[in-house]
């Protein structure tokens, strides 16, 4: 059959696949927000939500519509364009780091040579929308969490960059499928334990979750950046940090934890994802552990340990790497 | 530059058993009651509205109708009358109500009973919209609490939770 229109596949398959990352997005916030409530519940040994759906399990599409029926209701005094421009700046990119991100050998839409540093790019756009929302809003709280969230996303910005440089080292690229296929028979997370822990713990910081939510601490700045939003644009904010998580997770995964390798199963050029599924919702699940395990920390705590402990260890990490690998190629 | 260290394995060590201390929190069972669908026991010692107490072997009340109860309460909250039948060893009461929007629980008239024919029930959360829903008719339930040991009325209260 000839097809009606002819569409290079160079642009159908990105196109297609930001389709499905839209779709995507929505989905996973879905899940994710009802996870969380369920989990905190169950952390607590309460329920969480029971009353929507058998389990609840209505819960988020039901507020989803609440949030959106909402008025918005804008303060006196907000800078106008760019207060309605900051929840669309943090939703607006989530989407495109999933046309890198290698699910199984089949499901990746482009494969870029800079493949990992476009998604941490990307990713570092949370911090525009944020300070862009707290400063928009003309409120002192709000300011207050916008300052955190950019001193807190630059301190905490150069030990992910470092860990995964001590992973870019060993594959001697920046392509996500081939730093997932140069694990062979071996997880990163074996070699690179290390960078494995300050990877985790800075996504934590950077994407502004529990215990470094100081961005929004409800306690002391009335939920920061996003106090002067209402109904959507507040659900877009969290929409985007639930996708961040979850890119977040799947750097890990891919990087770390083998992307789309496991038991093998039938067709597992499409099936693989489900191994990178099950590996990225696992982190997702450790970092709702963490959130509903750790106070918050302060701000000097904060501080402290990123240029204290986490730049320092994995600036040690990355000599050690280098000088392995320069080892490793003067022996074999 | 050892406090360096210290700090941080000590440190690390508090979080892994934070973690340990949440999971365990996440195994193990809920402890919420799901209020209106599911009930705690009443405690001991809790005091619903008085009822009257039924005889094991006739299913009949043991309450003789001597009209203590009656005189004995301080609010006027029973209405008891009572009569021999014919072929019967004694008086059974023929009216026994109770306006339980004038008790106060105090319990006289369960002291007060020469032969311990009245009890507290264990019946909680009543509600109504007018006093007479109030005016309770004891001997009216009685059939319904010979079986369970409590309020009709609350029988089929759990009958409705069991529905929903």
């Amino acid at each position: 059959m000839e097809p009606i229109i002819n569409i290079p596949v160079e642009i159908l398959r990105p196109l297609l696949a930001a389709a499905v990352a839209i779709g995507f997005v929505f989905a996973n916030a879905t899940v994710m927000g009802y996870l969380e409530r369920k989990l905190a519940g169950h952390f607590q040994r309460r329920l969480g939500p029971m009353e929507v759906g058998f389990h609840g399990i209505l819960q988020m599409p039901v507020d989803g519509i609440k949030l959106i029926g909402k008025q918005l209701i804008a303060p006196d005094n907000v800078a106008g364009a760019l207060y309605y421009l900051a929840p669309l700046i943090a939703l607006a990119p989530v989407s495109l780091p999933f046309i890198v991100i290698p699910f199984s050998p089949g499901l990746q839409a482009i494969d870029m040579d800079i493949g990992l540093i476009f998604i941490l790019a990307m990713i570092s756009f949370n911090t525009i929308a944020v300070f862009l929302a707290g400063w928009s809003s003309n409120n002192n709280y709000s300011m207050i969490g916008a300052m955190r969230s950019v001193a807190q996303n630059i301190s905490y910005e150069i030990p992910i960059l470092l860990s995964l440089l001590a992973i870019a080292l060993m594959t001697n690229s920046f392509s996500m499928r081939q730093i997932v296929e140069s694990q062979r028979g071996y997880w990163f997370i074996m070699l690179q334990p290390l960078a494995f822990v300050i990877f985790f713990i800075s996504a934590l910081a950077e994407t502004n979750r529990a215990p470094f939510d100081l961005p929004e601490a409800e306690s002391e700045l009335t939920a920061g950046f996003h106090t002067e939003y209402s109904g959507i644009t507040f659900s877009l904010f969290m929409i985007a940090e639930y996708t961040y998580m979850f890119l977040n997770c799947s750097i890990a995964t891919a990087v770390f934890l083998g992307g789309w390798k496991g038991i093998p199963l039938p067709f597992g050029e499409y099936t693989g994802c489900i191994w990178f599924f099950a590996k990225a919702y696992f982190l997702m699940f450790v970092i709702i552990w963490c959130r509903w395990t750790f106070p918050r920390v302060r701000f000097d705590q904060l501080m402290n340990f990123s240029w204290k402990y986490m730049i320092p260890f994995s600036l040690v990490n990355l000599c050690l790497t280098a000088i392995g690998v320069k080892l490793w190629q003067a022996i074999f | 530059m050892a406090g360096y260290f210290l700090e941080l394995i000590s440190g690390a060590q508090s979080l892994i058993a934070g973690f340990g201390v949440t999971l365990r929190a996440l195994l193990s069972p809920v402890v919420t009651v799901q209020y209106p669908r599911e009930k705690c026991p009443v405690g001991k010692g809790y005091r619903g509205h008085p009822h009257l107490i039924v005889e094991d072997e006739t299913g009949r009340p043991k309450c003789i109708a001597c009209g203590s109860c009656m005189r004995q309460c301080p609010s006027q909250c029973f209405t008891v009358k009572g009569e021999k039948k014919e072929g019967d060893k004694r008086k059974y009461p023929t009216v026994f109500q109770l306006d339980f929007s004038r008790c106060s629980l105090c319990g006289t008239c369960r002291d007060i009973c020469p032969v311990a024919a009245i009890e507290y029930c264990d019946l909680y959360g009543i509600a109504g919209f007018t006093r007479e829903e109030f005016h309770y008719d004891l001997l009216a339930d009685l059939p319904g609490r010979a079986e369970t040991g409590v309020n009709p009325a609350a029988q089929e209260e759990k009958q409705l939770a069991g529905d929903i």
